[in-house]
């Protein structure tokens, strides 16, 4: 993948906004000639490679999913997010049958990870309109910190705040590897198309985006910001892991929101005069 | 000695409402919600609904629901104060349906 200047990075107010709802949506962004061409290949399938190949080498050039990672936007929201050259672990067709009576349970891919200065990235990818009825992908903002495993939170059916995604052909949704979602119940007559790829970076991810609104506060709103899903008490605890992440994305360790994680760190060691 | 009579088969089913709240409290705010319902009549999903079905838990007991389960307070493990992880208010409620003759 072509990232070495990577065309439209993120800004510092996007990166915080990606850090506290754990994901991004670009509506539209794909050109309709290459969702039409898509519909047909994504039909065929697309060749797996093994857990871990580069990019680069998963997609020769030329082939439809290089072009499409390549597309200035999409290229732009990978670097600011994984860096230059990651490398993927796998990529799948997902397709909602019509009719087909059954919603996936909520669930994160993958299993429980606790790294805290690293995370993987979902590209997911809808060549077609996707109407209410036919079964977008559920989501849940704001739930990707939360360390729960796999399809453990199948219980819950709903939660206020929830994203039904409905969007125009050629939405492209980026998620933190974390994030609850779930293909909901397809109820038209339509089957419904999603490409998915996940990405793992292999450089420090630390200010990979354009850095230069840093101190706009707009990012500290950003990375403030409630669900109406969250408890209480634990919606705090959002914010703590949050600072603790943006801490970790840009390298400073004095960051935080309303005095959360530095209250509780407080440990004077001076004797008093 | 005589033969046991037959029990009839019971005709009564239960419907579940699973309702998490914004704190213990059962009369905070509904978070999230989830149905299920032993009628076989309707199918609920992930995903089937933008609103709760009550503002709070103590609405739905004034509905006709009656608990039969809420979730304990347990301190967080040591060393994992700080971590979040499932919802931690969770009330389970039943109302239980006869299906008469109807079924």
């Amino acid at each position: 993948m072509t990232t070495t200047i990577a065309p439209k990075l993120l800004t510092s107010v996007q990166m915080a906004h990606f850090v506290s709802h754990g994901s991004l949506r670009l509506d539209a962004v794909v050109p309709p000639e290459l969702n039409a061409e898509a519909v047909e290949v994504l039909r065929d399938g697309v060749r797996a490679a093994p857990h871990g190949t580069p990019a680069t080498l998963a997609y020769p050039e030329g082939s439809f999913v290089r072009r499409l990672i390549e597309l200035d936007e999409l290229a732009g929201v990978l670097h600011s997010l994984v860096g230059p050259e990651p490398n993927i672990d796998h990529h799948a067709v997902h397709v909602r049958q019509p009719r087909e009576g059954q919603a996936q349970p909520l669930h994160a891919d993958a299993i429980i990870d606790v790294r805290s200065d690293a995370f993987d990235v979902q590209l997911m990818y809808y060549p077609s309109e996707v109407t209410l009825e036919m079964g977008g992908t559920l989501s849940v903002p704001g739930s990707h910190l939360r360390r729960t495993n796999e399809s453990d939170t199948g219980r819950y059916q709903n939660l206020r705040g929830q994203s039904r995604l409905v969007c125009p052909a050629g939405t492209v949704v980026f998620m933190h590897h974390g994030l609850w979602h779930g293909g909901r119940r397809n109820d038209s007559d339509s089957p419904r198309y999603m490409f998915k790829i996940r990405f793992n970076p292999t450089v420090r991810q630390r200010r990979l985006w354009d850095t230069s609104d840093l101190h706009d506060p707009r990012v500290a709103a950003e990375l403030d910001a409630d669900f109406p899903w969250y408890e209480h008490a634990t919606g705090r605890l959002e914010r703590y892991n949050r600072v603790l992440l943006w801490r970790s994305l840009t390298g400073d360790e004095d960051f935080d929101l309303e005095h959360w994680v530095t209250r509780v760190s407080n440990r004077p060691r001076g004797a008093a005069a | 000695m005589s033969a046991p009579r037959p029990v009839p088969a019971s005709t009564v089913r239960q419907r579940l409402l699973v309702l998490y709240l914004s704190t213990s409290a059962l009369d905070s705010a509904v978070v999230g919600w989830a149905h299920y319902d032993g009628t076989g009549r309707t199918s609920p999903t992930t995903g089937d609904s933008e609103e709760p079905p009550y503002a709070t838990g103590v609405a739905a007991l004034c509905d006709g629901w009656r608990l039969i389960q809420a979730a304990q307070l347990i301190p967080p493990y040591p060393g994992h104060e700080y971590e979040v992880s499932y919802l931690k208010h969770e009330f389970f409620f039943e109302k239980l349906v006869d299906l008469g003759d109807g079924r």
